[in-house]
């Protein structure tokens, strides 16, 4: 017997490729390769998410610790010895000692934590609604459709302080900061949700025309069973363009919130607070502490657009 | 020989007004469009019983509403007595709805593109909760492909195998009746040969029942044991394919088979129909066709012929004879 595969006719198969062999030879890893914008942001992004998730083995001082902290650091310019002290901080220290770089790859946990869980809910609540509009019709489309447009009226930034606002007036004073991250996901993933919603509604229309559906619907499956079975795999490429799109902006929105003060609170400073903090000494020379966490924001945001665009173009066949 | 279906005065009608708004705004009426008007009739068990007619005849929604994917809106659709919109024993309902299948029209869109064919074949039994095991290795033998093609996708087929994927859903949960909704118009003609023989093997292995429906003359007269002939949502003309195509009754069954090209008479001068379909919306008055028809008189204005026997053939022409 050879190992050659053989099928009933005697026909020679192909022998199946694993997962990953077909993921390597796709039309979408060739692309990439063949794309230095790609790679590039792609490097970026895996580089400082790495750094954000092993934060605690990286970074050389735990900023949040106060027993570390010595307040004779404050204001150590990057890389030069402290005056008083004689020790030396990579990219300097802020007011009260802390280590800036420390700070940044914390932050950059919260920012990255809120900007991808954002996204999460709006992508879950924006793709829900967008089937459920796009499937059933009639009123219900157009409920929610006509919400997504007012919602649509106002800049997301104002939804989302809005959505801050009230939502930290109905929790407890006690557990405020606590919640304040958990209050920030929802308040952006509100803001964000329309984009998934518009887009799913509108391919679920293309869709439940088709005979697949119809074949589904005579076989006697359910709706939610045809919407999240059958219509859901159909409409997710786009969806997984505009959420890295909207990673982009969930974390640039997290920062200007926290920049506007009322986001991340202090105890537990995203990139956003420490560009608010940094942003009190720009003028009396300690340039240091605001511009590191503000180019580490601006690589972050930068690289995931870019990603999010060559992407769209990626699953776009027309623009092959 | 027993019936399986009887149709009867089945008719649907559709709203295509504009939106409540726009209506109030611009004061027009309610549009009803009637796609299906008081069609009856009748399949015989292990038969193949086929519809035909132009687009916008209604052969298709007559086809969904036999497997209920449209309800009628007046007139009853009974499988073995039973009136399934009207049945509230949910489980004969469900006994009923897995005796009937559907095979699409076009096999690019009736297969969902992100399922295995393993998958889209079983989904059938699998809804129900029934067990699955080996049962699409088995089937996409008997429609003529491998048991390993269960592990692919749909992209990976052509469109004659996609047909003969569709064919092996419709397999699946036994039926006794598989509606074909023009199963083979998108496929090339020399797989439409394939597709149907493949068809009529089954038929006669498995005991099946086909209701077939078409626009295409030649392959009725291939598959079908008793034609009907739709003309604007009414049934016109009910024959079996040698009457039909020796001796059709009804004008407008004349009118289409002189149209039809042939091989034996290649540069023949063809006399193309005239007219054409009226609009569903406003039909004419009386017999729908008597705009079209050279043997119309006043009372083919006025009156809606009934569907009549002359000879064997059953037609519903004020003017037919045997």
């Amino acid at each position: 017997m050879t190992d050659e595969l053989v099928d009933i006719k005697g026909r020679a198969q192909a022998p199946r490729r694993s997962r990953l062999g077909e993921f390597f030879s796709s039309d979408f890893f060739y692309m990439f390769r063949r794309s230095p914008v790609a790679i590039i942001s792609f490097a970026v992004v895996a580089l400082l998410v790495l750094a954000a998730l092993l934060a605690p083995l990286i970074a050389p001082y735990d900023p949040f610790n106060p027993a570390s902290l010595n307040l004779m650091n404050g204001f150590t310019p990057p890389s030069t010895p402290n005056a008083f002290t004689g020790d030396t901080f990579l990219l300097g220290t802020d007011d009260q000692g802390r280590d800036v770089f420390s700070t940044i790859l914390y932050g950059m946990r919260i920012s990255l934590f809120v900007g991808f869980a954002a996204v999460l809910f709006a992508m879950v609540l924006g793709v829900l609604l967008g089937l459920i509009a796009g499937y059933v019709g009639g009123w219900i489309e157009t409920l929610i459709m006509r919400i997504a447009d007012i919602q649509l009226t106002f800049p997301s930034i104002l939804v989302a302080m809005l959505i801050f606002g009230v939502a930290k007036g109905f929790t407890p004073v006690e557990y405020r900061d606590q919640m304040a991250i958990w209050v920030l996901i929802v308040a952006i993933g509100l803001s964000d949700w329309v984009q998934f919603a518009r887009v799913v509604r509108g391919a679920t229309l293309v869709e439940k025309n088709k005979e697949y559906v119809q074949a589904a619907k005579m076989i006697g499956r359910t709706g939610p069973a045809i919407m999240l079975k059958h219509i859901l795999p159909n409409v997710l490429s786009p969806v997984l363009v505009i959420a890295t799109i909207s990673l982009a902006l969930a974390i640039i929105a997290e920062a200007t919130l926290s920049f506007l003060g009322v986001g991340a609170p202090p105890t537990q400073p995203s990139l956003g607070t420490l560009i608010r903090i940094g942003q009190g000494f720009l003028f009396s020379g300690e340039w240091w502490i605001l511009l590191f966490p503000a180019a580490t924001l601006l690589a972050l945001a930068l690289s995931v657009n870019l990603l999010g665009d060559w992407l769209r173009d990626a699953l776009n066949p027309r623009l092959r | 020989m027993s019936t399986l279906v009887s149709i009867r005065n089945l008719t649907r009608v559709f709203d295509v007004s504009k939106p409540w708004l726009n209506r109030v705004l611009e004061n027009e009426p309610k549009r009803l469009l009637t796609a299906v008007s008081d069609v009856s009739f009748e399949v015989e068990e292990n038969t193949v019983y086929a519809l035909v007619g132009e687009s916008g005849s209604g052969k298709s929604t007559i086809g969904k509403m036999l497997v209920g994917l449209l309800r009628p809106s007046e007139g009853e659709v009974e499988i073995r007595g039973v009136n399934l919109a009207a049945e509230s024993d949910a489980k004969t309902v469900d006994q009923i709805r897995s005796d009937i299948q559907m095979i699409f029209q076009d096999p690019y869109a009736s297969l969902n593109p992100r399922w295995r064919v393993g998958d889209i074949i079983t989904e059938p039994v699998v809804a129900r909760g029934g067990d699955a095991t080996g049962l699409a290795a088995k089937l996409l033998e008997q429609v003529g492909l491998a048991a390993e093609d269960a592990q692919k996708f749909p992209h990976e087929f052509s469109g004659g195998q996609r047909q003969r994927i569709g064919v092996a859903r419709a397999l699946a949960s036994n039926p006794k009746l598989i509606v074909c909704d023009e199963p083979t118009s998108a496929l090339d003609v020399s797989v439409q040969a394939q597709v149907l023989n493949l068809m009529s093997d089954l038929k006669d292995d498995l005991g099946l029942t086909y209701l077939f429906i078409s626009h295409d003359l030649t392959v009725v007269r291939h598959m079908a044991d008793v034609i009907g002939v739709l003309y604007l949502g009414r049934l016109v003309e009910e024959a079996d394919p040698d009457a039909l195509f020796t001796t059709p009754k009804h004008p407008y069954t004349q009118m289409l088979l002189a149209a039809a090209p042939r091989m034996d008479q290649i540069g023949r001068e063809v006399e193309p129909p005239k007219g054409e379909i009226p609009d569903p919306i406003n039909p004419p008055t009386g017999c729908a066709f008597h705009p079209r028809c050279p043997l119309a008189t006043d009372v083919c204005k006025q009156k809606r012929p009934e569907l009549r026997y002359v000879g064997t053939t059953r037609v519903a022409c004020h003017h037919a004879e045997g």
